[in-house]
C-alpha cells in the first residue's frame, strides 16, 4: 500500500478535525472552571503549609503571606484574575518554588516526556509481540505463561515494582543507579552524559512499562482472536496465503485499531503512573511536580500543571481520532 | 544552656574562639576536596532561612549564610560574624563587635548596616516568629561599620536563643533594601557570607553549592562542592545512602525501621546528636473546648493509660525517650525533674474516670472520641494505633482520622475540629520560643499552625509564662521556668510523651560532622572525606 495514499489528508479528514477542535473549546473552558473551584474544596492553603513547615508562626506573618499570595481576596476576584492571566498565556507564579509556573512546567516536560514515551514505546512493542504470540498459540504453553505474567503485571502496584527493582539492581547487584536522572558528582558532557541518562532511565522505564505491557498484551491477544474469526481472514486462509502473512497483514493490522485508541487514552493514565514512578526514582518530571503541588496546596502550580496536562490529553485524543479516521475509512463525522 | 550564655555575655566576658570544632579528632588532619551529595526532603520554598524557614531550607542556607553566633556544646555561644558581644546591666542593650575581614559572595563588604537591616526589616517583619521573639527590639544603632548596638524597650533574655543563623539570618542589605524580602529574587539564588557559594538550583533535582575560596574562617571549608538532591521517597533515600550515591541524609532521611537496621552498617553512621537545639518534643493534646476533657481527672486518666516506655521502645524503635515534662531533660540548665508524673497504671486510670462520672456503658465503652495524628509519616500513625489499643483497655473508643498536611493544619489550628491530637513541636533552647506556644492563652490564635491547639487558658500558667518573658535575672527566670514545668505537668492540658531522638544518616568516611546542639542545622564547613 502506498504511504502517500494514507498520509495525504483528504477534505473529509480535515473537516472531521475542524469539528473535533471546535468541540474541544467548551471542554477546555470547563476544565479551567472546574479545576479552579474544585481545588479550593481541599482544606488548607499555601500560607498554612509554609507556616507549618516553618514549625510555627505569628498571625501577623500568616496575614502577610496570604496578602502576598492573593489569598486574602474573594474567590471570585481570584478567579477573574486567574482567567485574565490565562488569557495572556500566563500561568502565574509558584510561591512555594519561587519561580513562574510556566518555567517550572517547561523545565519538567522533557524529563517526563522522555520517560513516558520510552515506556510507551516499550510497552506497545512488547505488548503487541506478546499478545500476538499469545493469540497465535492460544491455549498452548506460551499463551499460559504470558497470561500469567500479564495478570501479575496488571495486579502489581507500580511503586512496589519500582522499589523491588531498586533493591535488586541498585542495592544488591549495584548495576544501576537507585534514582535521579544523572550523576550529580561528576559533570558529564556529550556521549557520556547521554549514556548516563540512559542508565538512570532503565529502572523507571521498566517499572512504568511493566503495567502497560500487561495491558497491551491482553488487548492485542483478544483483538487478534476476535479478528481471526472474521470472514475476510477465512477468505485469506481459503486463498492459501502464508499464515504469517495472514497474522501480520490481515489480523494484526485490523487488531491495531483498538490499540491505537488505547494508546491515546493511556497517555493520560501514563501521566498519573509517572507520578508514582517519578516519586520512587526521584525523577524530576511533571508527575512529581503535580504531586508536590497537591501536598503543598500550591494552587497556582497545580492549576498550571492540570491545565497543561489536560491540554496534552486533549491533543493526544485529537491525534488518536485523526489516526483512527485515516486507518478506518468507515469512521464518520458526527 | 543559653541562659548561661546570656549571663556570660551580660558580664561582658568575651569567649575565645575554639581552636577545633571537632573534639577528639585533633589527631586526624582534614583532607580537602570532594563533592558531597546530600539528600533533602521536601524541596525548600526558598534558600534563605531568614525568610522561608523549614528544616531543608535551613540545611542548605546554613552553608551559604553565617549567623552572628553559633552554639557549641552545652549551648555555649561561639563567635561567627560577631567576634564578641556585651550586654548592658539592665539587659536593654546588646553590643556586637563584628568581624572586619568578611565580604559577601558578590564581593561587597559585610558591615553593621547589614545587621541593622536584617534585624529590623527581615527578622522583625517577615520571620514567622521574629516579631514575637524580637517584640521588644526598638532599634539597631550602627556607630561604625563593625559595631551594632541593639536597643530593647525592656530586657528580652529570649533573644540569646535566636542569634544563630537559623532564627536570625544576616542578609545583604544592598540586595534587599527597597524590595519586598518575601519575593526578592535573591531568595532563590542566595548571596551570603558563608563557607559555600550558591551555584545553581534546578527545581526538583539539585541545589549545588561550591567552596567559598575567600571564606573568613581560614582553611575552611574542606569540601569542594555540596550537591543537595531532592528525593521524596524514604525507601529511595535509604537506597541512595546504601549504594553510596548520596553520603549525607539531613533529618530522619530513612524510616525508623530502616534506621535501626542501618545502625549495624559498617559504611553508614546513624547519628542522633545534633538535635538538642531544636529539641523535638512529642505530646498528646486534649481539645479543652469539649466537655469530657475539661475535667482534670479525665486528662489524668489518659496520662495514666499510655505506657510511654512501650511508645519509645516499640513504636519508636528506641529512637525516643519518655518525656517527664514540656522541656526535654537534656536541656539541663532549665529542666525541672521534680514535676508531677503519671506512671503507667490502667487501674488508676479507670478509677479516675469512674470518679469523674465517665462510666462504662452496657457495651463497656465509656467514651467515643476521635484522634488526629500529625501527618508526618507512618510513625505517628503507628503511635495513634497504640493509643487506640491502650485506651480501649480503659473503655475509651478512639477513631483515628488521618489527613494530609494542609488539611490537618486546617482541622487542628483553624477549625479546632478534634477531640484529641498528637504531634511534636520543637521546644528550642528557650521555652519562650518553643514551649510557651502550647500553654499560653495568648497563643490561642485561630489559623496559626503549631500554636496552642488545646485551647488551654489557665490563669496560673499564664501568669508564670508572662513573668518568664520579662524576668532578666537569670536565676529568677530559671526558677520561674521550673515553676512553669510543674504547673504544666499538674494541669495536663496536654500529655508530654516523648523526647524524640531525630537522626542524620551519613557515610562513615565523612569526618568532622558538627555534633553540637544545632549540628543538624549547622554548616558543613567542618566536614571532610576521610579514607
Amino acid at each position: 500500500m502506498a504511504l502517500a495514499h494514507i498520509w495525504l489528508p483528504r477534505p473529509r479528514v480535515l473537516r472531521y478535525l475542524a469539528v473535533r477542535i471546535a468541540q474541544v473549546i467548551p471542554t477546555v473552558i470547563a476544565i479551567v472552571v472546574l479545576n479552579f473551584f474544585f481545588l479550593r474544596l481541599a482544606p488548607g492553603d499555601l500560607a498554612e503549609v509554609i507556616a507549618g513547615e516553618a514549625g510555627s508562626a505569628t498571625p501577623e506573618y500568616m496575614a502577610l503571606l496570604r496578602q502576598q499570595f492573593g489569598l486574602d481576596q474573594s474567590v471570585w476576584v481570584q478567579f477573574v484574575n486567574y482567567v485574565k492571566q490565562l488569557a495572556q498565556l500566563n500561568l502565574g507564579y509558584s510561591f512555594r518554588n519561587s519561580m513562574p509556573v510556566l518555567d517550572l512546567i517547561l523545565s519538567r516536560v522533557p524529563n517526563t516526556a522522555v520517560l513516558m514515551l520510552s515506556s510507551l514505546l516499550l510497552a506497545v512493542s512488547l505488548g503487541i509481540l506478546f499478545g500476538a504470540v499469545s493469540a497465535h498459540w492460544r491455549g498452548r504453553w506460551p499463551d499460559a505463561v504470558l497470561s500469567a505474567v500479564s495478570t501479575v503485571g496488571f495486579a502489581t502496584p507500580l511503586f512496589w515494582v519500582g522499589l523491588m527493582l531498586i533493591v535488586l539492581f541498585s542495592v544488591e547487584l549495584r548495576w544501576l543507579p537507585a534514582g535521579g536522572m544523572y550523576d550529580l558528582e561528576h559533570d558529564l558532557t556529550g556521549f557520556a552524559r547521554i549514556a548516563d541518562v540512559a542508565r538512570h532511565m532503565v529502572l523507571p522505564v521498566l517499572s512504568l512499562a511493566f503495567f502497560y505491557i500487561a495491558i497491551y498484551t491482553r488487548l492485542t491477544r483478544s483483538a487478534m482472536l476476535e479478528v481471526q474469526e472474521l470472514d475476510f481472514v477465512r477468505t485469506a486462509r481459503a486463498k492459501g496465503l502464508h499464515p504469517v502473512r495472514i497474522a501480520l497483514r490481515h489480523v494484526l493490522r485490523n487488531a491495531l485499531l483498538p490499540i491505537v485508541t488505547m494508546t491515546g487514552l493511556q497517555l493520560g493514565t501514563l501521566l498519573s503512573g509517572s507520578v508514582v514512578i517519578e516519586t520512587v526514582f526521584a525523577w524530576p518530571g511533571m508527575g512529581r511536580l503535580a504531586f508536590d503541588a497537591v501536598f503543598q496546596r500550591d494552587l497556582n502550580l497545580l492549576l498550571g500543571v492540570l491545565f497543561f496536562s489536560s491540554f496534552l490529553v486533549i491533543v493526544a485524543n485529537l491525534l488518536t481520532d485523526f489516526v483512527y479516521a485515516i486507518l478506518d475509512p468507515r469512521i464518520e463525522i458526527r | 544552656m543559653l541562659l548561661a550564655a546570656g549571663a556570660v555575655a551580660a558580664t561582658g566576658v568575651v569567649l575565645s574562639r575554639p581552636l577545633s570544632a571537632e573534639p577528639g579528632r585533633a589527631d586526624t588532619i582534614p583532607a580537602r576536596g570532594g563533592t558531597l551529595v546530600a539528600l533533602l526532603d521536601p524541596e525548600p520554598a526558598g534558600l534563605v532561612a531568614g525568610i522561608s524557614i523549614s528544616a531543608p531550607a535551613v540545611a542548605v542556607s546554613a552553608n551559604v549564610f553565617d549567623g552572628l553566633v553559633e552554639y557549641g556544646d552545652d549551648f555555649a555561644l561561639r563567635p561567627s560574624l560577631a567576634e564578641s558581644w556585651e550586654s548592658s546591666a539592665d539587659g536593654t542593650q546588646i553590643l556586637f563587635r563584628l568581624r572586619k575581614d568578611v565580604s559577601w559572595h558578590d564581593g561587597k563588604p559585610f558591615t553593621s548596616s547589614d545587621v541593622q537591616y536584617s534585624l529590623l526589616e527581615v527578622t522583625k517583619k517577615t520571620h514567622p516568629r521574629g516579631n514575637a521573639v524580637f517584640a521588644n527590639l526598638i532599634d539597631v544603632e550602627v556607630p561604625d561599620p563593625h559595631t551594632a548596638v541593639l536597643r530593647f524597650s525592656r530586657a528580652s533574655p529570649v533573644v540569646w536563643a535566636a542569634f544563630n543563623g537559623t532564627e536570625v539570618q544576616i542578609l545583604p542589605r544592598h540586595l534587599y533594601e527597597g524590595t519586598n524580602p518575601l519575593t526578592n529574587a535573591w531568595n532563590a539564588k542566595p548571596v551570603g557570607t558563608g563557607a559555600f557559594v550558591f551555584r545553581e538550583w534546578v527545581r526538583g533535582e539539585r541545589i549545588v553549592l561550591e567552596r567559598n575560596p575567600s571564606y573568613w574562617d581560614k582553611g575552611r571549608p574542606y569540601l569542594d562542592r555540596i550537591v543537595f538532591r531532592t528525593v521524596r521517597d524514604a525507601g529511595s533515600r535509604a537506597a541512595a545512602l546504601e549504594t553510596g550515591e548520596a553520603q549525607y541524609g539531613v533529618m530522619n532521611p530513612v524510616s525508623l525501621a530502616e534506621a535501626q537496621r542501618l545502625r549495624g552498617s559498617s559504611t553508614l553512621t546513624v547519628q542522633t546528636r545534633g538535635f538538642e537545639g531544636p529539641a523535638p518534643l512529642y505530646f498528646f493534646d486534649f481539645n479543652l473546648r469539649r466537655k469530657p476533657f475539661q475535667d482534670i481527672r479525665v486528662r489524668q486518666a489518659f496520662a495514666h493509660a499510655i505506657d510511654r516506655d512501650v511508645l519509645a521502645k516499640t513504636v519508636w524503635y528506641g529512637f525516643a525517650k519518655p518525656a517527664s515534662g514540656p522541656i526535654p531533660s537534656y536541656q539541663s540548665q532549665i529542666y525541672a525533674a521534680d514535676t508531677p508524673q503519671y506512671r503507667f497504671d490502667p487501674q488508676k486510670a479507670e478509677a479516675l474516670l469512674d470518679e469523674a462520672g465517665v462510666k462504662r456503658g452496657a457495651d463497656g465503652v465509656r467514651l467515643r472520641i476521635d484522634h488526629v495524628p500529625v501527618p508526618y509519616g507512618e510513625d505517628y500513625l503507628r503511635a495513634a494505633e497504640y493509643y487506640r489499643q491502650a485506651l480501649k483497655r480503659i473503655g475509651v473508643e478512639l477513631t483515628i482520622r488521618n489527613f494530609d498536611l494542609p488539611a490537618y493544619l486546617r482541622v487542628i489550628f483553624t477549625n479546632y475540629d478534634f477531640d484529641t491530637h498528637s504531634a511534636w513541636y520543637s521546644a528550642y533552647p528557650d521555652p519562650q520560643i518553643g514551649v510557651q506556644r502550647r500553654y499560653w492563652s495568648q497563643t490561642i490564635k485561630k489559623g496559626t499552625p503549631s500554636s496552642n491547639a488545646t485551647g488551654v487558658a489557665d490563669p496560673a500558667i499564664d501568669a508564670v509564662i508572662e513573668k518568664i518573658q520579662i524576668e532578666d535575672n537569670v536565676d529568677k527566670r530559671r526558677a520561674l521556668i521550673r515553676e512553669f514545668q510543674r504547673l504544666a505537668q499538674q494541669e495536663v492540658p496536654s500529655i508530654n510523651l516523648l523526647e524524640l531522638t531525630f537522626f542524620r544518616v551519613y557515610a562513615s568516611r565523612l569526618k568532622g560532622v558538627d555534633l553540637g546542639p544545632f549540628g543538624s542545622y549547622q554548616s558543613l564547613k567542618t566536614v571532610w572525606f576521610g579514607a
